[in-house]
């Protein structure tokens, strides 16, 4: 009998046809490749270099997303759009354009990624794909150029962390407060190159919005991958939103892993990462009454269906502080309809939220919304680096969905908690729930 | 690429994220070329650094070199500036990863520094592996790159390889 595999091990195994040792350096087929309109003109610069690279292997396992600055706030963004939308046409890739939304959630509404896959995007963010057991990882234009060409990358194979989450999360508490809770603990580069596995019978309680935002801010401790298992959860959601049958694809009982850790969910509550370092995490309590000008919620870490849910639990009924603006951005067009179609985004219009289609402008400082000299923010993004999101004199702090309607509220950052009710779930397993206003 | 460089030390802390050597807001500025962003690379950290920099330079950082984005950006304006290699205590995968690609060398060590001031002289041999701060006359050996990688270095960049080779690496 052969030795019980780490999920991580399982996936290369899969790939390769045996076990590849730790720190081995392997070459992967990859399933999908993509790249956006912040890196993609590089990546075509590298593909017209040589003729072995001016091609791409398939065009199904391609795709381009029009998402960073969209619509185009400027000539150049708009230049760049103009070259992507030809190059999908002349080589038959799909290119998602302006208004479908942000890659990282548009390849889970597309059904483009599964459990198994090896993904590779020309974006830090694609560890969000981790969530549903694929091994989907960030890499550079050049990668992603040569990925596109030849359906091939190498890798180093990582190793492996074995992060068990035990117990159940208070209802208050959202995926976001877990990741920046783990990277408080592990801090920023405490997982550089490493295969984060997320374990234990926590995970029943994670819904995939929330596992989505897990993986994706691992990158955000220095990780390659954080992958989920696929399990009960992850099949239900493939159920509910592809009506197709995905197999189960667990660590076995018994898997050596490199490291292990432990995290107590029972014991979470709300936490900020505040400026300039997302490791630099706090409890809510800690820090409430700062002034906030400014709320952003979406992104590719909380721009999804339960991520609106949860503010909308928060801003039903009551309204952004006067003086505060407070931007909503639904991660993609599918994912709008859904807040759409269950009332959502009038909670938010109503509100007093400006409301927009999925870009990740704001996060990146690019357009719509950016911030002057000494402004705060609270915003559900992934990285609080000085002047991120506009002036370098502005300050970004990083928060869950319910955190930053609770601050769009008061006009301070202000615990969540005060605003839920005692019997409120944030995190929705269900894949087929609605809120009911 | 040479199997030695040689340059003069600039000294940076931990954590320096790819947006610190250059911001993403550049990106959807009016600017395509990359020889149009040099005067932003690092403008918060080293003002004016395009202007200071001699090519052969090396920074010398602390932990976490490289964080956040994939833009290529950042590492080819490094080495479009003239920087000869990056060494620090650890670097963050994609930030590696890609300049690797683009023929920067990057070097992990853990001793150099912690005892580097700005503007030592610096000696790297990538073959050999060893790091000396040929100022302070401190010496560090360093695990050198598997040979693939040596290889996609001294060719310039993974591109100038499949070019020069006219095949893949592997």
């Amino acid at each position: 009998m052969s030795k019980p595999r780490t999920l991580t091990e399982k996936l290369f195994e899969a790939k390769l046809g045996r076990v590849p040792e730790t720190g081995e350096i392997v070459v992967v087929p990859i399933d999908l490749v993509y790249a956006h309109d912040g890196t993609f003109t590089l990546a075509l610069d590298v593909m017209k270099e040589t003729p072995l690279l001016s091609r791409v292997f398939d065009p199904k396992r391609v795709a381009l997303f029009i998402d960073h600055a969209a619509p185009a706030p400027t000539v150049a963004a708009a230049l760049v759009h103009r070259v992507m939308r030809r190059f999908a046409k002349e080589h038959g890739v799909r290119l998602f354009d302006v208004g479908t939304g942000i890659s990282h959630q548009v390849v889970a509404d597309e059904g483009l990624i599964k459990p198994g896959m090896f993904v590779v995007g020309a974006d830090s963010h694609t560890v969000t794909g981790g969530a549903f057991a694929a091994f989907a990882t960030g890499v550079g234009s050049t990668d992603a150029a040569i990925a596109m060409a030849t359906g091939k990358l190498w890798m180093r194979v990582p190793e492996q962390v074995r992060l068990k989450l035990s117990g159940e999360a208070p209802g208050y508490i959202m995926g976001k407060d877990i990741v920046l809770t783990i990277i408080g603990m592990v801090r920023s580069d405490g997982m550089i190159y490493k295969a984060v596995e997320f374990q234990g019978e926590g995970l029943k309680s994670i819904s995939m919005d929330s596992r989505m935002t897990i993986s994706n801010m691992a990158v955000e401790m220095g990780a390659k991958v954080g992958l989920f298992p696929s399990d009960a959860v992850t099949r239900e959601w493939y159920r509910a939103n592809h009506g197709i049958e995905v197999p189960l694809l667990e660590p076995d009982a018994g898997a050596e892993y490199d490291e292990e850790l432990e995290l107590e969910l029972p014991r979470l509550e709300p936490i900020v990462a505040a400026p300039p370092n997302v490791d630099n995490v706090k409890p809510v309590r800690e820090v409430e009454g700062i002034e906030v000008d400014q709320v952003f919620i979406g992104s590719c870490t909380n721009g999804r269906y339960e991520d609106y849910v949860a503010a909308a639990r928060i801003l039903k009924g009551r309204k952004v502080k006067e003086g505060v603006r407070c931007i909503a951005v639904p991660a993609s067009r599918k994912v709008y309809e859904r807040l759409l179609r269950n009332g959502i985004i009038d909670i938010l219009v109503e509100a007093g939220c400006f409301v927009a289609f999925g870009t990740c402008g704001p996060c990146i400082g690019a357009h719509l919304g950016l911030l002057g000299e000494s402004e705060v923010a609270v915003s559900t993004t992934n990285r609080n680096f000085t002047g991120r999101m506009g002036h370098k004199e502005s300050k970004v702090y990083l928060a869950s969905p319910a955190t930053a309607a609770a601050a769009a509220v008061t006009g301070r950052i202000t615990d969540p908690r005060d605003f839920l009710p005692a019997d409120a779930r944030l995190m929705v397993v269900d894949p087929s729930y609605s809120f009911k206003p | 690429m040479a199997r030695v460089i040689r340059g003069r030390a600039w000294v940076l802390g931990d954590n320096i994220s790819t947006d610190h050597i250059i911001s993403g807001k550049y990106k959807f500025a009016k600017i395509n070329k990359l020889e149009d962003m040099l005067p932003y690379v690092f403008e918060e950290v080293i003002p004016e650094f395009y202007k200071k920099v001699q090519p052969g330079d090396v920074i010398v950082a602390g932990r976490g070199f490289g964080y956040g984005s994939s833009r290529e950006h950042a590492p080819r304006l490094l080495k479009l500036a003239g920087v000869g290699a990056v060494l620090a205590k650890s670097f963050h995968r994609i930030f590696y990863r890609n300049s690797i690609n683009i023929g920067l060398p990057v070097i992990i060590v853990q001793r150099i520094p912690e005892v580097t001031e700005q503007g030592d002289e610096i000696e790297v041999d990538l073959e050999v592996g060893v790091v000396r701060n040929v100022t302070k006359g401190v010496e560090e050996r360093f695990q050198p790159p598997p040979q693939q990688l040596l290889e996609i270095l001294e060719a310039g960049g993974i591109v100038e390889y499949i070019k020069k080779m006219n095949r893949l690496p592997w």
